[in-house]
């Protein structure tokens, strides 16, 4: 018993060191992409069709690249990185490489929620592009972009169980290894019930800190308990 | 104060050109409550985009205090936006900020020391009468009370002119009232220029000294408003004016 709860702990451990690393790196190369998407739109700040639909084109082959077959494809990009194609630290690779699009698309639906009227009165104001982007764009979508961090992270945790088949550890790696080739179903099960508990965890905290933040809607009494321990948005 | 000279606007619109504003002329002075009425679709807010620098004119000049603004770029255009203090029907302000952080934007974005921007915002907030609302969000506030937040932040960075987009349109007739008081207070005491956009005659009559009436993208009659008003010489003119004491009784 206690072999089988250490072993789930190192797992879910190993799941959560990729999950975080590549979701920070997703953001750190899919948030600028999406911010350039808005606003080199037709109807964007700084209108550039032609980037605009390059980086569209990149996007979209990005995302429709299943993530085995990706994973397998960039090796040699994986193996120019970090030096091995084997472990969680080469997992990152292509976990950033399939996530970073999807990142970019979920920041530019984000953006493109805020009111182009307040981007207008921005304009009025004498604001350059740069404090539109920084100061109305980006804080104005605050509690949109923190929901769609909820969804990135849940779908970047399922894509580690994956990354599991291809010489990563983690909870997907325990799954296949212990609960397919060996028959252990308990070690199967309790994978699953882990995921679950992880994937509900992570949603719950990150909606609960939109909510909490966003100043565009009542909130509810349950989260001022919240924001009075956060301070978020001051 | 405003000069428009022969200020023409189109627009391509799926291969068509559309004319927004055909040959508009019209003479706004230093602390003049200048009203340009018209019903929807005759220019008017193409007009204001225009003065407000938010749209390039297709030919003719707007002049701002002797300043040719139709063919500024880059720095210099942001620059000549901070004279021109703007609010708008839907007021669009900052949802995620509350009152006090919404009127310090203009500065902040200006780089004015924090000190400062303290200052001035403790001014503007009593000035609008917000000073109990300054911690407040845009979400809890009346519509009376965001356009104050909305006056407050134009008027932040010192601008000599407030155009006003259909100011009270979205507001009831109490509120109206109020806001149009508010204008005319900040006309008088510190000497704004103030345009507004609308088409409610009650406006024009209310705080303006001067109107102009647009018209099918043309200006078609203006002066004082005493003038205007009471002898009309346009039948869109008369029309407007009719409408006011009840349009059924024309037929």
């Amino acid at each position: 018993m206690n072999d089988l709860v250490s072993l789930l702990w190192t797992g879910t451990l190993e799941t959560l060191y990729m999950t975080f690393f590549s979701t920070l790196f997703a953001y750190i190369v899919g948030l600028p992409l999406g911010v350039v998407l808005v606003i080199t739109a037709r109807d964007g700040i700084r209108p550039m069709p032609a980037l605009n639909a390059v980086i569209g084109w990149i996007v979209n082959v990005g995302r429709s690249i299943p993530f085995v077959i990706l994973m397998v494809a960039i090796i040699p990009f994986t193996r120019a990185i970090v030096g091995t194609v084997v472990g969680n630290t080469a997992a990152i690779v292509p976990l950033v490489v399939a996530a970073a699009p999807f990142v970019a698309r979920l920041v530019e639906s984000s953006l493109k929620e805020v009111d182009r009227g307040i981007v207008e009165a921005s304009i009025s104001m004498g604001a350059t592009n740069f404090q539109i982007i920084w100061k109305v764009l980006l804080a104005e979508a605050i509690p949109s972009l923190i929901r769609g961090l909820s969804i990135a992270t849940i779908t970047i945790l399922s894509y580690t169980a994956m990354a599991g088949a291809v010489g990563a550890d983690g909870l997907g790696k325990l799954a296949i290894s212990y609960g397919r080739n060996r028959w252990q179903t308990d070690v199967l099960v309790s994978t699953v019930i882990l995921l679950i508990v992880l994937v509900q965890v992570i949603q719950t905290i990150l909606n609960l800190i939109a909510r909490a933040v966003d100043k565009n809607s009542s909130g509810g009494e349950s989260f001022k308990l919240l924001k009075r321990l956060t301070r978020f948005g001051k | 104060m405003i000069n428009i000279r022969n200020l023409t606007k189109t627009f391509e619109v799926s291969g068509q050109t559309i004319t927004a504003l055909e040959r508009v002329n019209i003479v706004v002075d230093q602390g003049d409550i200048f009203g340009i009425i018209g019903m929807s679709g005759a220019g008017k807010s193409t007009l204001l985009r225009c003065i407000g620098l938010l749209e390039k004119p297709t030919s003719g000049e707007i002049y701002l205090d002797g300043v040719n603004t139709s063919h500024v770029s880059g720095k210099e255009l942001i620059a000549l936006r901070k004279e021109i203090g703007i609010i708008f029907q839907g007021y669009h302000l900052l949802m995620q900020k509350n009152v006090r952080r919404n009127i310090a934007f203009p500065l902040e974005i200006a780089k004015i020391p924090r000190l400062q921007i303290q200052r001035r915002v403790d001014e503007l907030l009593e000035l609008t009468g917000l000073t109990d609302k300054e911690n407040a969000y845009p979400a809890q506030l009346s519509g009376g009370q965001k356009q104050r937040v909305a006056i407050a932040r134009a008027l932040a960075v010192g601008s000599k002119v407030l155009l006003c987009d259909e100011p009270t349109s979205a507001l009831d007739p109490l509120t109206t009232r109020s806001i149009l008081q508010l204008l005319r207070k900040i006309n008088k005491t510190l000497g704004v220029t103030i345009v507004i956009i609308t088409h409610d005659t009650t406006v024009v009559r209310s705080i303006c000294n001067k109107v102009a009436v647009i018209d099918n993208s043309t200006v078609i009659e203006q002066g004082f408003v005493k003038d205007v008003f009471t002898r009309p010489e346009h039948a869109v003119t008369e029309q407007f004016l009719s409408l006011e004491l009840g349009g059924e009784w024309d037929e």
